[in-house]
């Protein structure tokens, strides 16, 4: 009987969970199937950021973790376009 | 992949500058950045007190680490909006890089918890008071930092925006011609009356996902847990849309920023003319004393509110 490696195990955020995906695969193509854009997540193999250009196999434990934050609030046409109780700070 | 300066096998490409890097020189590409910004912004210098804005994300705690690094005095300030498990963690994120930062670098880290002071967290808060919740955090976020800058006599401020954030929030407020703000995107506001500390963003040519590679490789522990009240919001939309246009063409976030700071860089307003407009309409505030264009300043009218409404 052959030995058999079980798909790599992907690890994804909002929300948390676990897919299986069959290597082997780069990092790119694993994205692309995934339909997560590169420029919004990092590639997380073990402890180790991974290039797009990396090859990714059946085993792997893979974090894909998302990059983009709400950052802080300011002062834009976002949150204060229709208020008139903020004054001023910053304005 | 290999890394651009020292052909060793690299940990991340960035295609905006057509290069790769290993760990090493990819910490030194984002403190030259960093470095860069303060320099050519003229930000504040080695004697300089900072106080850095920290939320348990990865970009405030990266220039808290940074600057640091840099060899700058730098100061952090916290402040838990009382937002469940969210602001739990992110409080625990804070307070554990802060134990390491202050033993190596004797750092300090001050607190401010909204719901001591309101008697609500900032959800809470923004219901009683009939605001959008965002909105509520933006305007309790700028009084503390300001207050305890002036305070506790910090010679600025500064915070995490970084690339993301200034090309989301100009592409919003393009989108809505708010040309009225586009005076104030610029990564160094003076302290152009008393009362307001001076404000950077010393990461303003660092992108979101830069500095989240910053954070994984240096170990710096994080919450990666967006915001709960975030979801949704206009500013992750243009995020999105931003980073399609960023994959497919690599360089467009630092060309629409970038360029926009250059075209204000040869036009007005100069910093004096700044501060030539907010002296012109800003006075204390008669509760508070921080600069305000109205009698009470929106903070002030924010926690009379909540105390009148919010069982103490």
């Amino acid at each position: 009987m052959e030995d058999y490696d079980p798909p790599m195990q992907v690890q994804l955020s909002h929300p948390a969970r676990t897919v299986e995906v069959k290597g082997p695969k780069k990092v790119k193509e694993l994205l692309r199937e995934l339909n997560l854009v590169v420029e919004a997540h990092l590639v997380i193999k073990g402890d180790d950021l991974v290039t797009e250009d990396e090859m990714l196999y059946d085993g792997d434990q893979i974090e894909i973790r998302p990059v983009i934050s709400g950052g802080t609030p300011e002062r834009t046409s976002l949150v204060n376009r229709k208020s008139n109780f903020v004054s001023s700070f910053y304005e | 992949m290999n890394c651009t300066k020292c052909k060793t096998k690299a940990v991340i490409g960035l295609p905006r500058h057509n290069a790769a890097f290993c760990k090493g020189c990819f910490n030194g590409f984002v403190h030259d950045q960093v470095a860069r910004a303060i320099k050519s912004e003229k930000m504040f210098g080695k004697e300089d007190r900072v106080l850095v804005a920290v939320s348990g994300g990865k970009d405030s705690l990266a220039l808290w680490d940074i600057l640091l690094k840099l060899g700058y005095r730098a100061d952090a300030l916290y402040v838990n909006l009382g937002i469940g498990t969210y602001s739990e963690q992110s409080h625990a994120k804070v307070t554990k890089f802060a134990v390491m930062v202050t033993a190596s670098h004797g750092a300090t880290l001050h607190l401010h918890t909204v719901e001591q002071e309101a008697g609500a967290g900032i959800k809470e808060l923004a219901q009683l008071i009939h605001r959008p919740t965002c909105s509520t955090c933006g305007t309790i976020k700028r009084y503390q930092f300001n207050r305890v800058a002036i305070e506790q006599n910090y010679d600025v401020m500064a915070t995490g925006h970084n690339l993301d954030d200034e090309a989301a929030r100009l592409l919003g407020n393009v989108l809505h011609w708010q040309e009225e703000y586009l005076d104030k995107q610029g990564p160094s506001l003076p302290a152009s009356v008393d009362g307001f500390a001076k404000k950077v963003k010393p990461l303003y040519r660092l992108s979101e996902r830069e500095l989240a590679a910053y954070a994984v490789l240096n170990r710096i522990d994080y919450i990666v847990e967006e915001c709960p009240m975030a979801k949704g919001s206009k500013m992750l939309q243009y995020k999105e849309v931003l980073n399609r246009l960023e994959t497919e063409s690599p360089g467009t976030k630092q060309m629409f920023y970038w360029g926009f700071l250059e075209k204000q860089s040869k036009k007005q307003p100069t910093a004096t003319t700044m501060t030539e407009k907010d002296r012109a309409i800003l006075h204390p505030c008669t509760s508070c004393s921080q600069p305000t264009t109205a009698e009470v300043c929106s903070y002030c009218k924010m926690m009379l509110r909540a105390k009148t409404v919010v069982p103490r």
